[in-house]
């Protein structure tokens, strides 16, 4: 390999490539490029405890700011890549300075999906959160707030919901589907996490679309619905998904589909990129599928830094997820689109419960609500391929640890 | 400040001063201690933060909390009647001088 390995985006993936780089010892320059003017920062409690002031800034860092240089790292933080030449092995910042590399890793992460402006999107008092700079603001909107209107009920939504409610807010969560979560959990899951919001407060209108959000002076007030109903806000939070940032890939020819499209050693459709994060889209049982999560982006960093040191390491880890909403720590292993089946298990001790999704006789995911019991003992079963009986599964009196023993190769 | 020592099989011993009220498992990650990933943030989910307390300091910093019991069961290195889940330790004075011991994958 000639030239340094250069890393665009200096986010979880990024600094999991570099931390797994300097572990192994790699001998490779490496410079880590990012735009935000920022050391890697951990997002997941931009929505919980950084939100309510329950964790300091300086606690969401990675590595320590200085653990990059003293490790040998070149950063370039405050530094957009606006364009990859990769026929010149090179990348373009957005100033025009050109950095040549030998190999190049893609970790440019995703961006929350905005709405319309001809729904309001760009009104003053309407967020999104993906950056601690994003979560200052609506952290400050908040504080002088009485009302906040949550359009979307995914995770983020609904953890800024319960984030909202602990600061005092009346909150209301919108969402076009039929239930929470639809898109992510079973029927289920969702109904927990209805019952836990509105146990806590907060309205959810399901089925409902936003018609827009009307202000005035350039200054959100109320959200109009499709029922005809009109709700006042001082503050609206729209999290209805996010988009993989693919466009210097595409741009520069690389394959993408939903993402960057990699193999199960994070290569890209050109020999000398890789990807890993967010931005990827890969294969699974066979298909498609981009994932969102401190897991995912920290497996395919390690991972390609194992490549690209020589290891021929391929990408099969279990996925898998949290949340934390009010007293509620969900915890999920494994993917459950496309089951047929879902069982319930209770948890007596802790007042949690698990769902378990099957497809056919093969256990897929586990979600757990205050039962990290499941979740530890499922993730475990499903990282061996075993298929414990729904049936078993079901009933608590069942110890998942026997069951994981019993179906262990002796 | 208090001061923690990890011990690693086959290396040089990391002490440092750790200011009271951060987890062991960010003390950890700030001192480069190897094996230690954090992965979660310190939300009992991913074990990576997994240590085996000397056992003249487990009596002080005391056994696992429920949720963190069920993780142990998923190190990646098996666990010993002493190993905690670092991110559920939090710095306090009557730590001040702890030995942990690194757990080592093969
Ligand atoms: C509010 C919130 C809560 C979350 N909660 C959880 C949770 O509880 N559990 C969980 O598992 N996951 C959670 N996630 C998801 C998790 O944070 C992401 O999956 C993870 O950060 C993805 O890492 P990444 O490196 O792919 O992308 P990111 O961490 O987004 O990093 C990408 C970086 O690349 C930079 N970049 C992009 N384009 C360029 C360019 N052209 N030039 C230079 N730099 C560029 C961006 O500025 C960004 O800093 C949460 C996310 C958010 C926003
Ligand atoms: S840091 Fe994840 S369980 Fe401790």
């Amino acid at each position: 390999m000639k030239g340094p390995i250069v890393v665009v985006g200096a986010g979880q993936a990024g600094a999991s490539f570099v931390s797994r780089h300097v572990t192994l010892g790699g001998d490779a320059p490496v410079i880590l490029i990012g735009e935000e003017p920022y050391a890697p920062y951990q997002r997941p409690p931009l929505s919980k405890k950084f939100l309510t002031g329950e964790l300091e800034r300086d606690r969401l860092w990675i590595r320590q700011p200085d653990w990059y240089g003293q490790n040998g790292i070149t950063t370039r933080f405050g530094t957009r890549i606006a364009e990859l030449a990769p026929s010149q092995r090179t990348v373009i910042t957005d100033s025009g300075e050109r950095i040549g590399y030998g190999k190049l890793v893609l970790c440019t992460g995703s961006r929350p999906r905005l709405l319309p402006d001809a729904l309001g999107g760009s009104l003053d008092g309407v967020h999104t959160l993906r950056e601690i700079g994003d979560a200052d603001r609506l952290a400050e909107r908040l504080g002088g707030s009485r009302r906040l209107i949550v359009i979307g009920g995914g995770y983020i939504g609904l953890e800024i919901a319960a984030s909202a409610r602990k600061l005092g807010l009346e909150v209301t969560v919108i969402e076009m589907a039929e239930r929470i979560l639809q898109r992510v959990a079973s029927e289920q899951t969702s109904l927990y996490f209805r019952s836990l919001h509105r146990d806590h407060g907060v309205e959810i209108l399901e089925s409902t679309r936003i018609v827009r959000i009307a202000g005035r002076d350039g200054v959100a007030r109320r959200v109009e619905l499709d029922s005809g109903e009109t709700i006042d806000a001082d503050a609206v939070l729209v999290g209805i998904g996010a988009l993989p940032n693919v466009e210097l890939a595409e741009a520069a020819g690389i394959e993408c589909e939903n993402g960057i499209c990699v193999d199960e050693a994070c290569r890209t459709s050109d020999a000398d990129i890789h990807a890993a994060g967010d931005c990827t889209s890969f294969v699974r049982n066979g298909q498609r599928i981009r994932l969102e999560s401190v897991q995912n982006a920290a497996d395919q960093g390690d991972l390609t830094a194992r490549v690209l040191s020589g290891h021929d390491d391929r990408y099969a880890s279990v996925p898998w997820f949290w949340s934390e909403q009010y007293d509620c720590m969900l915890q999920i292993a494994g993917l459950s689109q496309g089951f047929d089946r879902a069982v319930i298990r209770r948890n007596s001790t802790s007042g949690g419960q698990s769902v378990w999704y099957y497809t056919g006789e093969r256990l897929i995911a586990v979600d757990a609500m205050n039962d990290t019991k499941s979740y530890a003992f499922g993730r475990r079963m499903l990282e061996m391929g075993m298929n414990p009986r729904a049936d078993q599964v079901e009933d608590e009196q069942t110890d998942l640890k026997a069951l994981l023993q019993a179906g262990m190769p002796k | 400040m208090v001061k923690i020592t990890w011990k690693i099989a086959g290396k040089d011993d990391i002490t440092a001063d750790i200011p009271i009220g951060n987890t062991l498992m960010e003390a950890a990650v700030d001192n480069n201690v190897p094996f230690i990933e954090g992965e979660c943030g310190g939300c009992l989910s991913c074990a990576t933060c997994h240590v085996f307390v000397d056992p003249d300091w487990y009596g002080t910093t005391g056994a696992p909390g429920d949720f963190e019991e069920d993780m142990l069961d998923m190190t990646e290195v098996e666990r010993s009647p002493t190993s905690r889940l670092s991110c559920q330790i939090t710095a306090s004075t009557e730590l001040d001088g702890l030995v942990l011991h690194v757990p080592i994958p093969d």
